[in-house]
């Protein structure tokens, strides 16, 4: 697989990172040179092999549908960057 | 006092001879002393670390008092700690002052330990030399121009350096035993699930496991005792009976089986590496045990696989960092998507960034089955062959890392060659086994080499006593970095 500058702008554009072109650039050599290393997994033959998410064979837990957590906002939105009234503040979304 | 072991140390706080506010003070005037050279602490908090200090000797006076009280542990800054700065080893958490503990803190704080400190890591624990944080590089503390390893490269230069007794750190693909091995130290990554991961900032969750790193394998059973422990609110907790980790140190070795993976020694690993972990080995034979050769033929795949899934997982883990709740916000932007997309490229580091990338892409449409689902179903190819290692010995033992500490600057440039120098602890991560480090040597250039145990499931007791009776007919575990030596 080859990655052109343009995966690079896409892909930092789903992760919200902002790039420059000559960040990219940088980017898209050393990614390159991991997807070299990661390639290296097409090479064995994996047909019937059940996928491993996790290390333990658990499955989740389930607790009773009760309130558990105390109300702790204030001490929470003490460390945002922006709030008012008990809300956390961002840019407009709808005009 | 500053070579004491826990055990010492807890003796004489028990006898009246110390007390916790003497013993803290003590390690933080050493740390006033030390750390402008090492850099190993992000934020040390004297007034804190001597009022829990303080705290512990009215528990001890209660009559309260047990093994941990008033000893002073070094906490790695991953772990949150209500009212203290709680950076991660980034910019983006610059400002976070923890609202809460995690699971880990808690436990240290019931023990009545004293929280000595955040330690400096790797930012966001990516990395495997303390090279990328964004508070500066850490030192080790035999060669201050080389690298402590990482992630956990504070906890393991406080350790080695004596600016603790004894610290916390997490393993995702080796950032426990890689750090502890490059520092002369030892350090244990438990079972996963073994350690609570609540409060634990996530990397990738399906890997991460906090674990003790401190000066012997005794210390570290000591600290594991207080660490480990069901939590309901890490949904990987796993509920078990509690055990005593120390139960099992005085039992000889006699009649141990020990695997040998013939690619753990294969091309790759350095000379004079390879010559002490075989001494190790030798001296293992001497205690009575057996070896005999196995074979992990899945595990060269283990730096592609993870390279693919840790990643995966952070790129999901880490866009909770959006400049909307906590952390790091851009001061100026055009819109929301404007705000996320500067803040996040502001409050990373190259490193996080490239992660996150790799992880964005392995998981997007038309390319998830080629690269993530392929990675899964090799880590089961990779943990099998640990299933059937195993039905032949009791213990695994190889090298920890492929070569002694590199120099500072020698891979940061080159990401790849950085990432091959866990390639004997990832499989462990990655099949979710114990895996511990334990000094046994040192290299060409008089710098430490560590030996790898890796355990079967929940066999942390037993790796503790193979650690313990190899340390009570060694010393390496003793050694004293030049920069201590000559000091009392």
């Amino acid at each position: 697989m080859t990655l052109a500058l343009d995966d690079v702008k896409r892909i930092a554009h789903l992760a919200r990172i902002e790039v420059s072109d000559q960040e990219a650039e940088g980017y898209l050599k050393q990614l390159s040179g991991i997807f070299a290393l990661v390639e290296e997994m097409q090479a064995v033959d994996t047909t019937g092999v059940e996928p491993m998410a996790h290390a333990q064979e658990v499955t989740q837990r389930l607790r009773d549908d009760a309130v558990t957590e105390t109300d702790l906002h204030a001490a929470f939105q003490a460390v945002a960057p922006q709030t008012e009234d008990g809300l956390y503040l961002v840019p407009k979304v709808i005009e | 006092m500053l070579n004491a072991s826990l055990k010492q140390l807890s003796a004489l706080l028990a006898e009246g001879k110390l007390s916790s506010v003497e013993l803290t003070q003590s390690f933080l005037d050493r740390i006033g002393q030390l750390n402008p050279s090492l850099n190993a602490f992000i934020t040390v908090d004297r007034e804190k670390s001597l009022a829990q200090a303080q705290a512990a000797d009215e528990l001890r006076a209660k009559g309260g008092a047990g093994a941990l009280t008033g000893i002073p542990v070094a906490q790695k800054d991953i772990f949150c700690a209500q009212g203290w700065l709680t950076t991660c080893g980034s910019k983006m958490l610059h400002n976070f002052v923890s609202p809460y503990d995690a699971h880990v803190i808690e436990q240290f704080h019931r023990a009545g330990a004293v929280n000595l400190g955040k330690t400096n890591m790797d930012e966001f624990a990516m990395g495997s030399s303390n090279e990328t944080s964004y508070y500066g590089k850490v030192k080790n503390p035999w060669n201050l121009d080389a690298v402590p390893g990482g992630s956990s490269g504070g906890s393991a230069a406080a350790v080695a350096a004596r600016l603790a007794p004894a610290a916390t750190g997490t393993d995702t693909g080796g950032s426990i035993r890689q750090p502890a091995a490059l520092t002369g130290i030892t350090g244990l990554k438990p079972t996963y699930g073994v350690v609570s991961r609540y409060g634990m900032i996530a990397f990738a969750s399906s890997l991460d496991q906090g674990g003790p790193m401190a000066r012997s394998a005794e210390d570290c059973a000591l600290l594991l005792n207080t660490m480990a422990g069901f939590d309901r609110r890490d949904s990987t907790s796993l509920e078990r009976e509690k055990e005593d980790y120390a139960r099992d140190l005085d039992q000889p070795l006699k009649g141990l089986k020990i695997g040998l993976p013939k690619e753990f020694f294969a091309e790759g690993l350095s000379d004079d590496v390879a010559k002490a972990v075989e001494a190790a080995i030798a001296e293992y034979r001497k205690l009575g045990a057996e070896t005999v050769e196995v074979s992990l033929p899945n595990s060269k795949l283990a730096i592609p696989v993870y390279y693919v899934l840790a990643p995966a997982e952070a790129s999901s883990n880490l866009s909770r960092f959006d400049g909307v709740r906590y952390g790091h916000r851009a001061l100026e932007y055009t819109d929301l998507l404007d705000m996320y997309c500067k803040s996040r490229a502001q409050g990373f580091g190259s490193e996080v960034k490239r992660r996150i990338m790799i992880g964005t892409y392995v998981l997007s449409h038309g390319y998830y089955d080629a690269y993530y689902l392929q990675a899964q179903k090799l880590r089961r190819l990779i943990a099998q062959d640990f299933v059937e290692a195993f039905k032949q010995c009791d213990v695994i033992m190889g090298p920890t890392a492929p070569s002694t500490a590199f120099s500072i600057g020698e891979k940061s440039d080159d990401p790849v060659s950085m990432y091959l120098s866990d390639i004997y602890t990832i499989a462990v991560n990655l099949a979710g086994l114990p895996g511990m480090s334990v000094p046994c040597g040192f290299g060409g250039n008089g710098l430490p080499v560590g030996l790898q145990i890796i355990g079967n499931y929940f066999s942390e007791a037993r790796m503790l006593n193979v650690a313990h009776q190899y340390q009570q007919a060694t010393d390496w575990h003793k050694r004293l970095p030049p920069l201590v030596k000559g000091e009392g």
